[in-house]
Order: C-alpha cells, then sequence, then structure tokens
C-alpha cells in the first residue's frame, strides 16, 4: 500500500513534467504558425508497413542505449551529491582511443569485443579519475574541472583522430579511425524480430542493448543492496553524517567517479561497435550532456532512466520525419528542454509532497514542530519507576 | 499536590464555570488520528475569558496537533468545540479568526522587506478607492499599540527589528483582526530572558483588556510566571489541571511524564580496573591561533563515566572529533582498549567498539531524508546484522530496527518511516539505541539529552547508567551541570582547549563547577 503510494508520488512527477513540456510545446508550435496535431502526428506515426514499424522502433532503441548509459553515469555521480559534468569528455577519448586500440589489435571475436570495452571504461574512468584526485587532493569542484575536462577531452580526441588514430585516406572528406575488423562488431539483436514474428527491420538493433540492461541491472544492485551503495546514498544524502559514521568521503569521491566515468567509457560503443565501427567528425555528439537531463528526468534510478532514454529517444526519432511536414526539427529539443526544466521543479513538488505526507504519517503537519505521538506503551513510566 | 486528576470536579454539564459566565474555550472529547498515530485522544479542556491559560507537555505530546485544531488547520475526529458556550465548527483558519481566535506561532510568518505597518495589514487591508487606506491602517495599528502597551513603530522595516519586536508585530497582527482570544505556541523559545519579561508584560496587558490567552510551553518555570491556570498534557491526553500558584515546577513535571522524576544521580560506583580509553597529550590545531584542543590527557576505565565541563567552544567538539578519528592530531597519542588507535581510520574504531552519540544528530548522526532503517545501520554498515557479505540485509535490519524501537521507545509508525517524521527525543533516542545495539566498550556522548524532552531525558539518563553498570566507559560532554555532576565519576574542566581541573563530582554544586568553567577558580586547579 505505501509502496504502491510511493511509486505513485514518483511517477507522478515526471508525469505531470511531461505534461506541462507538451502544453509549452504545443504554444510554441502555435507561434511559428504550425499545427500541433501534426506534429503530434508525426511523433506517434511509426509508418505503414511492418517493416517500416518494427524499423521505428530499432531507431528509438538504438537511441535509447547510449542514452540510457549516459544517464546511468550521470545518476551514479548525482546520487552521492557529485555533479559529473564530463561524461561528454569521458565518453569521447574512451570511444576515440577504444576505436584506435580495436583496429590495432587482432583476437578472436568475444575477446576482441570484450578488450574494447575494457579500454573504453579503463579510459572513461581515467579521464573522470582526473576530476576525483583533483576534487579529494586541491579541492577543485567537480563542476569546474569535469567542464574544463571536456574542453580538453574534445580537443584531444581531434588530435587523436587527426593524427596517430587516423584509419582515412588522406584529403577525404570525414575523417575516421580504421574501421573495426569484423571480430571487434557486436552483433545485431535482428533474430529477435523473427522469433517475436515480426517484420524484419530495415536497420540492425544494437546487440549492445544487452550489455546496457546489464549494467542497469549491476548499477541498481549496487546502488541498493550494497553496502558500498549504501555508503555512496548516505554520503550524498549527508557527508557530514556519512563521515562520522566511519565512511571515507575522500575514498568515496574517487571510487563514485571511477565508476561514473566507467560507464561514461560504454557511451559510445553500440554506435562504434554496432553501425559505425569507427570512430569520426561524424561521431554522434552531445549524449554526455543529454545524460544529465536523462538521469534527472528519471529521478537518479536505473528503471526511471531506462524509461526517460526511451522518452527521449521516442522524440529523437521524430526529428526528421517532422522536417518532412515543414515543422523544425527543433521541436524535440525544446519538447526536450521544457521536460528537462519542468521535472526539476515537478521533482522538488514532489519531494515536499512526500515530505509532508511522512511528516503527517506521525501524526504531525511541519517537520520542525515535531509533535508525534506515538501509540507506545509505558516503557518510559516503566523505567522511570526503576530508577526513582 | 495541588494538581486534580482529571478536570471535572467543576460544574461542566452547561459548559460554563460557576459564576455562569460561559468558557471563552471549551473542549470536550477531542480525538484527533493520523494514519498509525492518535495524536491527540478524549482532549477535555476549559480556558476561562480573560485568563492566561497554559497547556503544557513533552515535546510529542500532542499540544501543537490540539490548537491546529483549536485553529482550524484541521478538523477533530471526535469531540465538540465550544466557544464562549456555543458549540463551533471550524473548517479553516479563516473561520477560527471570524470567531475570534487569533494564532501566533512560534515562527514568525513576517516579510521582512515590508514596514509593520503592511505586515498587519496583510490581507486584511484597509482601503479606500480601491487603493490601500494607510492614515486608516496606522491609526487603528496606533490604537491597538497604546492600548496593549506594544510599543510598535508603524514604519520600520520589519528586517531592522528583533525577534521580541517582531514578536509583538505578530500578536498585534492577530489583535488586528479583531482575536479575542490569542494561542501563542511556545513564544519564549525564540527569545532572550529580558525579552521573555517583556512578552510577560505584554500579556498581563492583554489580559488585563480582557482577552484570553492560552500559552503553550514546555518550560515549567515560565509557565507558573505567567499562567492564571495550567493544563497538561501527557501522551495525546490532557491529564490533569493545576494551580501554578500551589504546585511546584517538579509536581508539574512529574504530570508532565506520568511519574516521579529521576535525577541522574548515580552513587555506587562501577569504576573497574581496566582502561578502555587513555589520551596522552592530545593536540588538534585550530584553524587559527593556539590549539583547539591542547595536550589533553585523561583516562577512561570499564564502568566509568568521565564528564567533560565546559563553556561551549572550549574545545570540546574538537576532543570529540578527535577520539573518533574526524580530526588529525598534532601531537599526542589515543589508546583504546590497550591499543594505540591514533592512526586508524573512524571506520576502523567504530568497528573496534567505540559507540559514538554527536552533539548534532542532524549533522552528524542521522540521514534525515532516509528511513529509519537506513539510520540504523548507518555507522554499522560493516556488521551483523546491517550486512551479509557485501550485500546490505534489509530484513534483519529493519528487524532490528523494530526491536530498538520497541526497547528504546522510538515512537514512529515504522522503520520504513523517513527519520525527520520524528521528533528530537525520538531521533536521539534511535540514535542511542543504535550504538547500544553494537555492544561498544567505550561510549562517546556528546550532550546526549540535548533537545530532548524531560521524558526523553531521563530515559537516556537510565540507558547511560544501566550501560556504564555492565562496564560500559563513557565519556561525556554536556552543558547539562545537573547531568554531568549527576552522571560522572571523574569531572574535568575545559577551558581554551586545556583540562584545567579534575573534581569529584560527589561533592560539588553546579554554582562551584560554574566558576571552574569561566576560569574563576583557576588558582586552585590542584588534583590532575
Amino acid at each position: 500500500m505505501t509502496a504502491l503510494r510511493r511509486l505513485g508520488t514518483s511517477l507522478a512527477a515526471p508525469a505531470l513534467a511531461v505534461v506541462v513540456a507538451l502544453v509549452i510545446t504545443t504554444l510554441v508550435i502555435v507561434l511559428i504558425g504550425q499545427n500541433p496535431l501534426t506534429a503530434l502526428q508525426v511523433l506517434v506515426d511509426f509508418g505503414d508497413t511492418p517493416a517500416q514499424q518494427t524499423q521505428a522502433i530499432v531507431v528509438i532503441l538504438n537511441r535509447a542505449v547510449p542514452l540510457f548509459l549516459a544517464g546511468l553515469a550521470v545518476s551514479v555521480a548525482f546520487r552521492m551529491g557529485l555533479f559529473n559534468i564530463g561524461v561528454e569528455g569521458q565518453y569521447r577519448m574512451a570511444t576515440v582511443v577504444a576505436a584506435g586500440v580495436g583496429a590495432a589489435v587482432v583476437l578472436p571475436g568475444p575477446l576482441h569485443v570484450l578488450l574494447i570495452m575494457v579500454v573504453a571504461m579503463a579510459v572513461g574512468a581515467l579521464w573522470a579519475g582526473i576530476v576525483a584526485v583533483l576534487k579529494v587532493t586541491r579541492g577543485v569542484s567537480e563542476v569546474i574541472s569535469s567542464i574544463m575536462l571536456n574542453f580538453i577531452a574534445l580537443g584531444t580526441a581531434s588530435f587523436l583522430l587527426t593524427g596517430p588514430l587516423r584509419g582515412s585516406p588522406e584529403g577525404a572528406s570525414i575523417i575516421t579511425t580504421e574501421r573495426l575488423p569484423a571480430s571487434a562488431q557486436f552483433p545485431a539483436l535482428n533474430g529477435l524480430f523473427g522469433a517475436l514474428g515480426l517484420a524484419q527491420p530495415r536497420g540492425q538493433l544494437f546487440g549492445f542493448l544487452l550489455v546496457a540492461v546489464v549494467v542497469g541491472i549491476v548499477v541498481s544492485v549496487l546502488l541498493k543492496r550494497t553496502r558500498f551503495g549504501f555508503d555512496l546514498r548516505a554520503t550524498g544524502l549527508s557527508p557530514s553524517a556519512a563521515t562520522a559514521s566511519g565512511i571515507d568521503a575522500r575514498r568515496m569521491v574517487v571510487k563514485t567517479m571511477l565508476i561514473s566515468g566507467a560507464i561514461a567509457g560504454l557511451i559510445g560503443l553500440p554506435d562504434l561497435l554496432g553501425r559505425t565501427y569507427s570512430f569520426g567528425t561524424e561521431f554522434t555528439a552531445g549524449l554526455g550532456f543529454l545524460g544529465i537531463a536523462v538521469a534527472l528526468l528519471g529521478r537518479n534510478s536505473p528503471l526511471g532512466i531506462a524509461f526517460a532514454a526511451l522518452l527521449f529517444a521516442f522524440l529523437d526519432r521524430a526529428a526528421v520525419p517532422l522536417q518532412f511536414a515543414d515543422i523544425p526539427a527543433s521541436v524535440v529539443t525544446i519538447i526536450q528542454g521544457t521536460i528537462v526544466l519542468s521535472v526539476v521543479i515537478a521533482n522538488e513538488v514532489s519531494r515536499q509532497v512526500t515530505k509532508r505526507r511522512a511528516g503527517r504519517q506521525s501524526g504531525q503537519a511541519t517537520p520542525p514542530a515535531a509533535d508525534a505521538t506515538g501509540p507506545a506503551g509505558t516503557r518510559i513510566d516503566a523505567r522511570q519507576e526503576a530508577g526513582a | 499536590m495541588a494538581a486534580t486528576a482529571a478536570p471535572g470536579g467543576a460544574p461542566a454539564a452547561d459548559g460554563a464555570p460557576g459564576d455562569g459566565v460561559p468558557y471563552a474555550v471549551e473542549l470536550r472529547g477531542i480525538t484527533k488520528r493520523f494514519p498509525g498515530v492518535v495524536a491527540n485522544r478524549d482532549i477535555e479542556l476549559r480556558v476561562r475569558r480573560g485568563e492566561v491559560h497554559a497547556i503544557v507537555g513533552e515535546n510529542g505530546a500532542g499540544k501543537s496537533t490540539l490548537m491546529k485544531t483549536l485553529y482550524g488547520m484541521h478538523r477533530p475526529d471526535e469531540g465538540t468545540i465550544l466557544l464562549d458556550g456555543r458549540e463551533t465548527t471550524l473548517r479553516s483558519p479563516a473561520d477560527a479568526i471570524a470567531a475570534g481566535i487569533g494564532m501566533v506561532h512560534q515562527h514568525f510568518m513576517l516579510a521582512d522587506n515590508f514596514t509593520v505597518l503592511e505586515n498587519i495589514v496583510l490581507g486584511s487591508e484597509p482601503t479606500r478607492r480601491g487603493r490601500l487606506d494607510r492614515a486608516e491602517a496606522r491609526r487603528r495599528i496606533l490604537d491597538i499599540s497604546d492600548r496593549y502597551a506594544l510599543n510598535l513603530d508603524p514604519d520600520v522595516l520589519v528586517e531592522d527589528l528583533g525577534v521580541g519586536d517582531r514578536q509583538r508585530v505578530e500578536i498585534a497582527k492577530v489583535l488586528y483582526r479583531g482575536a479575542t482570544t490569542l494561542i501563542l505556541d511556545e513564544p519564549t523559545a525564540v527569545l532572550v530572558p529580558q525579552e521573555v519579561d517583556e512578552l510577560f508584560g505584554n500579556l498581563a496587558e492583554l489580559k488585563r483588556e480582557g482577552l484570553t490567552v492560552m500559552f503553550i510551553s514546555h518550560k515549567l518555570d515560565e509557565v507558573r510566571k505567567v499562567a492564571d491556570s495550567i493544563t497538561v498534557i501527557r501522551r495525546g491526553t490532557t491529564v490533569g489541571t493545576a494551580d501554578p500558584k500551589t504546585t511546584t515546577a517538579r509536581q508539574l513535571a512529574e504530570l508532565m511524564v506520568g511519574s516521579e522524576l529521576p535525577s541522574p544521580e548515580t552513587r555506587t560506583s562501577t569504576v573497574r580496573e581496566a582502561a578502555v580509553l587513555q589520551l596522552d597529550g592530545v593536540t588538534v590545531a585550530a584553524l587559527t591561533g593556539r590549539p583547539a584542543v591542547d595536550d589533553v590527557a585523561l583516562t577512561v576505565r570499564e564502568g566509568e563515566v568521565v564528564g567533560i565541563a565546559g563553556v561551549e567552544g572550549n574545545g570540546q567538539a574538537e576532543l570529540v572529533e578527535a577520539i573518533m578519528g574526524l580530526r588529525a592530531l598534532t601531537a599526542g597519542s589515543i589508546a583504546f582498549a590497550g591499543q594505540d588507535v591514533s592512526g586508524w581510520s573512524t571506520r576502523a574504531r567504530r568497528e573496534g567498539g567505540i559507540g559514538f552519540i554527536p552533539e548534532d544528530r542532524h549533522r552528524q548522526g542521522m540521514l534525515l531524508e532516509a528511513p529509519l532503517w537506513e539510520n540504523r545501520i548507518l555507522g554499522h554498515q560493516t556488521r551483523p546484522p546491517a550486512v551479509k557479505g557485501p550485500f546490505i540485509d534489509r530484513r534483519s535490519a529493519r528487524a532490528d530496527t523494530e526491536r530498538i524501537m520497541s526497547e528504546y521507545d522510538v515512537r514512529a509508525p515504522g522503520p520504513d518511516t523517513l527519520a525527520h517524521a520524528l521528533s528530537g527525543g525520538n531521533q536521539q533516542k534511535l540514535i542511542i539505541g543504535r550504538e547500544m545495539s553494537a555492544a561498544p566498550k567505550l561510549l562517546i556522548a556528546a550532550h546526549p539529552t540535548r533537545g530532548v524532552d524531560v521524558g526523553a531525558q531521563s530515559a537516556i539518563w537510565e540507558l547511560l547508567k544501566d550501560a556504564r553498570a555492565e562496564g560500559l566507559g563513557i565519556l561525556l560532554i554536556s552543558a547539562d551541570l545537573d547531568e554531568l555532576i549527576g552522571l560522572s565519576d571523574t569531572l574535568h574542566v575545559m577551558l581554551r582547549g586545556r583540562l584545567v581541573a579534575t573534581l569529584d563530582p560527589a561533592s560539588l554544586t553546579p554554582e562551584e563547577l560554574g566558576g571552574h568553567m569561566t576560569g574563576a577558580h583557576d588558582g586552585s586547579v590542584g588534583a590532575a
């Protein structure tokens, strides 16, 4: 009952945020002289043939996988009160290095993919580790250092791409790393459609989806069920109480940033191992920043982040069809932006509601004026008689 | 004892005292339930017109719930409210105001950047042709100010006022709306003694003008000073009325907690030979100037309570943090149970058997936005029942939280309640329960009864005494001199980071101790 109610409260906020965002977007579309209903139609129109419809689902899922990983990376740090704004830089560095290493070695299939994943996670963790070390030893705010490291990462990635890791021929319009061999390509999950009796889509469903699901479960268990996760959440709730309870805050900062960075390292891999097979100037950008929005919308819980990533991907899919309908694709960005803004507000409102409800449960309406009368027995009296 | 067991002797049937004038406020059988809790049960309250009526009770006894009922903030599940003898239903504070009831909240509700005049009229402004009629407002405010000697200047900004003045603005706000019955919720909690006297002067004026004042408090001396009659609430119900002129503070306190008060005193020594804590030359640096803790040496033995007295800010907090490993030593050593633990982490010290009751439970003792069971394992997350290998054992943690709740009388709906929903005393009892559950060898107790009410205080004293008898060594830091003298076997005085005196609590008065704390007895520092 209470669990159900809590679930209701936690779902109410994002749902409300989405509704508010839709209303604002409708107004914007009306203002630019287009029909909001057309836009809505485009959003939910997945195509006419079964193949087109499954293709739309593939596009959404393929977009959702990296968004989910990005959201997870951000949320792990969020949970202990760290703002890892540097996910963008972490995944760009990780992807370019992993692409370079992957193209340079020869290994049998699964091992090759595994090596690329390990390299990507290591580079992401390392890049995030710089932020952690600066914070722990020098007291540098992780917000500042991770933003700065984003610029350094973008520059370094460009240098690596045009210099040592360049694989495309001289003079090519798109510069890329060398193409990954077949052994490093992650098999697609298209067999799934056949098994479910659905039409085969044109594109390939990222096999990395499975990795993302596993990572999601691992993170969820880690945060909710383990001692480490408890330490992490306790530090996020009250650093001073956590320290007094024996949690080494500095070590927690380093560990958490390493985990966050390692997850961030995976963000580029669905694309790298499932579609492009090389890192290049055209490689998907901005996933790290979107991850912040996704984490906010998903309220830092892995399940919530999965839904948020799917929602963002669903909206992103409409970007191209919208242009066919003469509506600017930036409508999608507007919806996403307003969702994030309203979710921040809605979260705060729902937090207050939960707080007040918690207060009421123990018979008090305002938290400071504690006035909880328990149905307790006569414990104090017994004690006092013994002591008097 | 002058307190009667229950109201009911007076002729109550017609809702009027003997002289035929109806009571200004009469509550009959008021019951208010919240999910899982009965906050008020069969409340009987009778307040005569023109008296100052105090309502006293422990924190959490249900005073505020009762006042909210009377102010229309929620409706009672059972019972009736009679105002001037007429049965009344209050659906909202607006109803209450219309019925002549005004509330002065403990936390002021004033706009800082408005003037006194603007704050007072806010929400019921006199207007002339759609605009605020300042002249009329000023006339009425000055009239109220003169009549009740509130001494208000309508044109000062509220942000420039002191706490006492702000409170008078709040009172004026209520009077401006025509209240004849004022509810003051813990009005003295925010005032310094001089302001308290001024407030009592104002209350006398109100009374002289025939207004009725209901005064909520748990400061018994003040209540006895200002009130004409007293109603005592315990565990959600009214347990009696008392005449302040013939009742002592101690009798009132006993009525409040329901039995004779225990004193903190412990007389039979349980001190054993083995030392659990030995500090030697402990020095902690401060940000600037002289060290915060300067060359402190002391020993706590098994079954011994060592008290540290001192005016706050003389290094006690830093000393506690140094012992817990939260602050680095610049010199000296800390030995726990015969081992040098100076280099140990906080977690290692806690695992080794040092329990910790921090002085600021919100800052260092609890996760306010986490459920009770998570607070149960905070600081103990490396040991059963909190963990199974690297995993949190939620089931045992919840079960053990329920055990603590029943054994230590933590009043809350259940282990999944969020910590900030508990009153301070209940939070403190949970902290003490959790620290004791780990069977510590040494307990660092910093202000263990600060901010908790009389009932919880005596329960906590009993817990500490029992633990001491079982061989626990306790380092007690407190600002409550009776507590220090009563509980300690040895008493050190800390002044400017140093231990300046060691005293025998058996032959010490609070006055003498106070002298040592301020350094007045510096010359007589003898025993070491």
